[in-house]
């Protein structure tokens, strides 16, 4: 057994790249050392900002021998078949061996295949892995070919026995692969030896490298909130800082630094948003006050003046930085309290495109404070507000601040809002409106923030719907599964009752139709440039290109009397939303399901409520769902299904043998016996029962009239041949299975529910 | 790689703005680097000199220092900005190949302008490079001297459409910013210019403040637009022409394509692009556009180019 230490050292690593690039190393190391029949006991990866490392323990020093069988001709083939096979399985003649098969005598070879001494497998595998290593992005430099992150220097290749260790030998590309590693660039930049991994961290520690990222992490989030706490402050926590800062350096440094007291009032989430961006700090706050007072910058040395020039330097770089943001801040409020205000946002808005298909940032907004104005009512918010919060909720998109730190969009709106004194609801809509972003994230519940989420939501949808841009695999490039899931949890945690087929279909039709004019207006403009090309280089156009520029005119206008005849001259244009409605809700109740599967609820319990008419209602559906799923997890529930499905099929073969439908409901007078009886009576009752407590939407009722079926449908079952000899009581009993299958229907679809 | 000079190990402290580029002058002379002049037409960045440009392109060995005046119209902020200016100095160093110790080389030139190794912290922080006017890109870094980013480190992979093969390494550095940090002023027009003890000290707001002021106007407000729209045609139209002509020189019977000449028009096309972008006339679609169209000229001139002599053309590689 040894012990291999691999390290790989290049010029700077993006801190992003490195952990995936620290695994990748040791999935691939490790992949290939099994493969060549080298196991070992365990595999670590370490990475800093110029180094991957790889230690692995207990690796075989040999890897074993194998032995295959190798099935050859007959006994008596021809000679040349013969020698082809010797050949082949690289043996001679007399290590063959007959063996009687089936067929008659075969000859057989035994082929073995040495094991190998590890180091010769290692260089294999390593030079594969340099090779094709899964960077994101790669690079060449120098004269050379090889492609690594950054230019690659040097390779530790190192096999540690008990009695000493030994270099793997490799050259790639000139880069030879040796015992020798640097330590930290500027505190202690000499090469050195190593004997092993033990040997290679502590002196690399010594050299003021710190390997381990999880260390250097826990290091700096250490010394910061005890810095913090020490002047009475907390460190914010960011956990995506954490990991990027300690992908910086090699040996971290923290230094705590003041922000100028003319900062202090800026808001802090952009103090906090600059702060990161720019100078990747962490923030520091007064956990009385919430205000950040301070910031955290890591170094990636120690120095004689501990930190001092560093500190000042970043402190220097910041109020720069955040001169810069309070000019915007100031800027923005001034306009935003002007007598424009944020009107004058708005407009500029409009060169602005949001997609080349579907027109300008403005022109959507028109869209979506039409359609909030129209769903207010149904979530319980003023018209006029909702409207409004519409218009002004993404006006801060033209804002400096937002130009600067888009991430900042929406909460910079609702600063501006109040700041211009708009309604607090307007102010906060323009904040709440673009979520939920995620399935965690929180839903808005204030009425006009929902109606304003809403319209935002579905416009989008349907615009992407109309242009064709849906979601493929793992392609969503503008996030439309998650403004489904928005929706559906802006619906269902606020309980309302929305006919999205509806609202789908009529706002579907005006962006369908919109993006069908900017298209005819595309096409025109194209076309009247291409006939002005044509007039300005009358002679000078080659008859091929005249050629091409005819085909394309052609194709131009075939598509705008295409335009002009199915969608324009069609009175009114909704059937361009029940052309795209359809395919949208069953892109929803997709979403719908994987959101129910997360909790719990099975999907064919869903197929069964999605089948039933006003499913795009959708708080409707999930409540009718969740009371199915409780139901068929009973006793009764899973009988009564048994029940149903029996009923199901015979009904299903006699309809299909006869060709009739057995649909006409039984006859009380051609019963013969006690349990049909019951049966009939009971569905009598179950029917009116369950279709009261549907209308009223009270599922748990219509659950308990299913429930109260289980019986009699058993004792039917138990007591009762269905396919009597007398076709009169066959026919009586087949429209009685018929009525199981309509009362039962009521509810939800039970064939699609499975077992 | 450029033959290596003695280590200028310069601790004490510059005092003046021209003080600076004369020691970065110094200390790539003395790395090998031939140290050329700025390039006479007005570009918007140390890059688009033809000698990094073009002179990146081909297998030819290069190495070039030099400072290079770069106009940026829409940054023009009347010269009361401590840190934009429309007209500003980029230093630029071209390597290719890139030497195996250009990072060395680089923080080398760091220490010779004045920063101490020992007390500042200065990181390699990921920053991509790409030109999408130069149809250019490549990887590297910015580099950060305590926090502040004082030079743009790139290892070119792409000019022109082209691979680069070998590799040139470029480094940028912004010349006031970094100035402003060794110096320790705040406001770039504080900056001295030449040393504060000479008999007639200036500062570089003697030097530019009246000049920003003169061409932010004109930027924004003056330049007259229907003149602008035009040249950037005919710029276009010129560039097209020149590369459309024989290889073969019907006067001199020499082969002389003439990929600097039509190389010109392609910075003028970009520039007055910039000033176009600065007057507010382009819309956000013409402006992906515009810059398709630059991209076209420098395409057809990286083309050009790698099929003269300083391009790595031979007569072997045209059989």
């Amino acid at each position: 057994m040894a012990d291999l230490l691999i390290e790989l050292f290049s010029e700077e690593i993006p801190a992003r790249m490195q952990a995936r690039a620290g695994e990748d190393l040791k999935k691939r190391m490790t992949d290939g050392l099994v493969e060549a029949g080298l196991t070992y006991a365990g595999a670590h990866a370490l990475t800093t900002p110029r180094r991957l490392t790889l230690a692995i323990e207990d690796l075989l020093e040999h890897s074993p021998t194998v032995r295959e069988e190798r099935k050859g001709p007959k006994v008596g083939a021809p000679d040349k078949a013969i020698e082809g096979f010797l050949r082949g399985a690289g043996v001679s003649r007399d290590q063959l061996k007959e063996r009687d098969t089936p067929k008659g005598a075969v000859y057989f070879a035994t082929i073995e295949k040495p094991g190998r001494p590890a180091a010769e497998i290692i260089a294999e595998v390593l030079e594969d892995t340099i090779r094709n290593f899964p960077w994101p992005k790669s690079m060449r430099w120098g004269a050379g070919s090889l492609r690594w992150v950054r230019p690659l220097h040097s390779i530790l290749c190192l096999l540690t026995r008990e009695d000493g260790s030994e270099v793997v030998a490799l050259n790639i590309d000139g880069i030879k692969s040796g015992d020798s590693t640097a330590g930290h660039r500027f505190m202690a930049p000499a090469r050195f030896s190593v004997t092993g991994f033990e040997d290679y961290a502590a002196k690399l520690k010594r050299a003021f490298v710190e390997l381990e990222p999880k260390e250097r992490e826990a290091a700096i989030w250490q010394d910061a909130t005890n810095q913090a706490f020490a002047s009475g402050l907390e460190v914010v926590d960011d956990k995506g800082l954490l990991a990027e800062v300690a992908g910086l350096v090699e040996w971290p440094v923290v230094l705590m630094g003041s922000i100028d007291a003319e900062f202090l009032d800026l808001p802090p989430e952009v103090l906090q948003t600059s702060m990161k961006e720019h100078q990747k700090f962490f923030s520091v706050k007064n956990p009385k006050t919430g205000r950040i007072e301070k910031f955290i910058t890591v170094a990636n040395r120690e120095t004689a003046d501990d930190g001092a020039t560093i500190l000042a330097g970043n402190q220097k770089v910041l109020s720069a930085r955040l001169a810069d943001a309070k000019f915007f801040w100031e800027n923005d409020l001034r306009i935003a309290k002007s007598e424009v205000g944020m009107e004058g946002w708005l407009e500029s808005l409009g060169n602005v495109t949001f997609h080349n298909k579907l027109g300008t940032q403005a022109a959507r907004i028109d869209r979506i404070a039409a359609l909030a104005r129209e769903i207010a009512p149904i979530v319980g918010a003023d018209a006029d507000l909702a409207e409004q919060a519409a218009k002004v909720a993404k006006a801060d998109l033209s804002s400096e601040m937002v130009y600067e730190f888009p991430e900042l969009q929406g909460l910079m709106g609702r600063y501006y809002a109040e700041a211009a004194g708009l309604p607090q609801d307007v102010a906060n809509a323009c904040q709440q409106h673009y979520s939920p972003l995620g399935p965690s994230d929180e839903v808005p519940a204030e009425p006009v923030s929902v109606a304003v989420a809403l319209a935002d939501k579905i416009d989008t949808l349907t615009g992407f719907w109309a242009i064709d841009e849906k979601p493929t695999g793992s392609k969503d490039p503008y996030a439309l599964r998650r403004a489904a899931l928005g929706v559906i949890r802006l619906v269902l945690e606020n309980g309302l009752k929305l006919c999205l087929s509806i609202l789908l279909t009529e706002h579907g039709a005006k962006v369908a139709y919109k993006a069908l004019t900017l298209e005819h207006q595309n096409l025109a403009t194209e076309r009247s440039q291409l006939l002005k090309q044509i007039t300005k280089a009358q002679e000078a156009l080659a008859d091929k290109d005249r050629e091409r520029v005819d085909a394309q005119l052609s194709v131009i206008s075939n598509r705008m009397v295409h335009i002009e005849e199915n969608y324009f001259e069609q009175k009114g244009f909704i059937h361009l939303g029940r052309k795209l409605a359809p395919n949208l809700l069953s892109f929803f109740h997709d979403r719908l399901k994987v959101f129910l599967r997360d909790q719990g609820i099975r999907h064919d319990v869903i197929d069964a409520c999605i089948a039933m008419e006003g499913n795009d209602d959708l708080t409707l559906l999930v409540k009718r769902a969740r009371a199915l799923e409780e139901f068929m997890s009973s006793e009764d529930g899973g009988n009564l299904l048994q029940g149903f499905k029996r009923a199901n099929n015979i009904l299903s073969q006699a309809e299909e043998k006869d060709g009739v439908e057995y649909s006409y409901g039984a006859d009380k007078k051609f019963i013969e016996d006690a349990a049909e009886a019951a049966l009939f009576d009971a569905l009598a009752a179950g029917e009116g029962a369950i279709s009261s407590a549907i209308e009223a939407e009270d599922f748990a009722a219509a659950m308990g009239g299913m429930a109260a079926l289980r019986a009699p449908v058993d004792a039917f079952f138990e007591a009762v041949q269905v396919n009597s000899d007398n076709s009169v009581v066959r026919r009586n009993r087949l429209n009685l299975l018929s009525q199981i299958r309509k009362v039962c229907g009521q509810v939800a679809d039970l064939s699609r529910i499975e077992g | 790689m450029p033959p290596k000079g003695k280590d200028m190990t310069q601790t004490t402290a510059p005092r003046s703005f021209q003080e600076i580029i004369l020691r970065l002058q110094t200390y790539w002379a003395s790395k090998g680097c031939a140290i050329l002049q700025p390039y006479d037409m007005e570009v918007g960045a140390g890059t688009f000199h033809p000698a990094t440009t073009l002179r990146s392109l081909g297998s030819k060995p290069w190495a070039a220092a030099y400072v290079q005046p770069s106009r940026r119209p829409t940054d023009g902020r009347y010269g009361e900005n401590p840190n934009r200016l429309q007209h500003y100095y980029q230093y630029q160093v071209l390597i290719k190949p890139s030497p195996p110790e250009l990072q060395e080389l680089y923080l080398g030139s760091l220490q010779a302008i004045g920063v101490d190794m020992e007390l500042h912290d200065i990181r390699f922080v990921e920053d991509d490079w790409e030109s999408p006017t130069l149809g250019a890109w490549g990887l590297g870094w910015e580099v950060w001297c305590d926090g502040m980013e004082v030079s743009q480190f790139t290892y070119f992979q792409q000019v022109g459409g082209h691979d680069c093969h070998p590799v040139s390494g470029e480094l940028t550095y912004g010349l006031e910013r970094l100035a402003m940090y060794i110096l320790g002023v705040d406001h770039v027009m504080d900056m001295p210019f030449n040393d504060p003890q000479s008999p007639q000290p200036l500062s570089y707001g003697d030097i530019f403040k009246q000049t920003e002021e003169e061409y932010a106007r004109w930027n924004f407000d003056v330049a007259n637009t229907e003149v602008l729209l035009r040249h950037f045609e005919e710029a276009e139209a010129e560039c097209a022409s020149i590369l459309s002509q024989e290889h073969i020189d019907p006067k001199t019977n020499k082969r002389i394509i003439m990929a600097h000449p039509a190389y010109d028009q392609c910075i003028k096309a970009s520039h007055i692009f910039n000033l176009l972008d600065a007057r507010g006339v382009i819309s956000v679609t013409e402006r992906q556009a515009y810059i398709g169209r630059v991209r076209t000229l420098a395409k057809q001139c990286a083309d050009a180019f790698v099929q003269t002599e300083a391009g790595g053309f031979t007569n072997e590689s045209a059989a």
